[in-house]
């Protein structure tokens, strides 16, 4: 009984932390475009391009917190469910 | 014109203090490596976890604990404290030595930061941005001696993301606490409970970002050198002797990742979070209604320059 529920709830914690990384969808395609949109300034007027780069990139590092948010709950999931939750498994099977 | 308060660079009293300022700043980090060598206990392979708590003091409601970030996070001020009084031994009215230049560089640069972001009225607002600059950048950049780095443990992060709050609630209830409370009704009633919530998301996301992104850093160095080692385990083991064990492939390719993942993104991650400080402090404040209160006391009316 013991071994059936610790099987479920360690695959079912891997399942839950895959899920998460979806997130990381977003960060993909926002910040794609963000260079993008920088790529065309600098092809425009190619004497800021220390500016642009710089604004882009600090850009970058504020859009990538949705992504974060994600690998947060997935490296939780990995790291740090499976003591808490078998030591809550045993208290409730006994 | 001579400054009488020049002092006699050369002489053995100042060289003393400068070794004893350099002790100040190295002495904490060897002493948090000694205390971590100690305290962890021995096992095998790479160990990704929290921060460590050293002591736990039973309470109450709960048990208070003094964990590695905590410490680690006095050693970084502590060194922090004795780098500003090196850069600054021995001042004079015309730089003479280097790291008076270098002094003044940091003051002016920050001050030009503050003073770019924020407009006038939070000119001396200064020393507080650089104070929180400089404590997240070397605190993220700790773990490249071998530490846990105070900014990967939420608490540490949280609570300076609370300090901020603080302060930006301060400054929108300067317009007068019943406009505020109208304001949060402003383009549709329903809108209230979001607008609510919106003003909590943003020290939750100062402090989940920055924490995330350093904790994630540390997390993909440790898995990479994890890899490395059984990598070598599997491809090395049939050398002789004592090289079987050694992880000889591990040496070198987490370093340079780390300029990625430590070096930079701490840096970056510090800059800003100093950055949005500033952005949300400096917009918090409501113009147009705080000066209807002062014009109403008979002040002279603020303005943002």
């Amino acid at each position: 009984m013991l071994e059936l529920a610790m099987g479920i709830m360690l695959g079912l914690l891997g399942l839950g932390a895959g899920c998460a990384m979806i997130a990381g969808i977003g960060p993909g395609i926002g910040e794609g475009n963000a260079v993008a949109k920088a790529c065309e300034a600098i092809g425009r007027q190619p004497e800021c391009k220390s500016d642009v780069t710089s604004t882009m990139i600090m850009g970058c590092a504020i859009a990538e917190t949705t992504g974060l948010y994600g690998l947060i709950v997935a490296i939780l999931l990995i790291f740090v469910a499976p003591g808490t939750f078998t030591g809550i498994l045993k208290d409730a099977i006994k | 014109m001579t400054d009488e308060r020049v002092p006699d660079i050369k002489s053995t009293r100042f060289r003393l203090t400068d070794w004893a300022l350099i002790a100040m700043m190295i002495l904490p980090i060897l002493a948090c490596i000694v205390l971590k060598v100690l305290f962890t206990p021995a096992s095998e392979g790479v160990h990704i976890a929290g921060a460590m708590v050293y002591v736990t003091i039973p309470a109450p409601l709960m048990d208070a604990y003094i964990s590695e970030s905590q410490i680690n996070s006095w050693a970084v001020m502590i060194s922090i404290l004795g780098l500003c009084l090196y850069l600054t031994h021995g001042l004079t009215a015309k730089a003479v030595c280097k790291r008076q230049l270098i002094a003044e560089w940091i003051v002016e640069k920050c001050e030009k930061l503050v003073k770019d972001n924020m407009g006038g009225f939070f000119a001396e607002w200064g020393p507080f941005i650089a104070a929180i600059m400089g404590l997240s950048a070397f605190s993220s950049l700790i773990c490249l001696v071998g530490l846990f780095s105070p900014t990967g443990d939420v608490n540490v992060t949280f609570g300076w993301a609370i300090l901020v709050f603080v302060l930006i609630m301060y400054f929108k209830f300067k317009g007068g606490l019943w406009n505020y409370f109208i304001g949060l009704f402003k383009p549709i009633p329903v809108f209230a409970p979001m607008n609510l919530i919106g003003e909590f998301a943003t020290p939750v996301s100062m402090a989940f970002r920055h924490y995330g992104n350093i904790l994630s850093g540390a997390v993909i160095s440790a898995l990479i050198g994890s890899a490395l080692t059984g990598l070598s385990k599997s491809l090395l083991g049939w050398l002789p002797g004592v090289f079987s064990d050694m992880p000889l492939l591990r040496v070198g390719l987490p370093a340079v990742l780390s300029i990625y993942f430590d070096v930079f993104s701490g840096v970056m991650q510090a800059f800003i979070f100093a950055m949005l400080t500033m952005l949300n402090i400096s917009g918090a404040v409501p113009w147009d209604d705080w000066n209807k209160k002062r014009q109403k006391r008979g002040k002279e009316a603020l303005s943002a320059n």
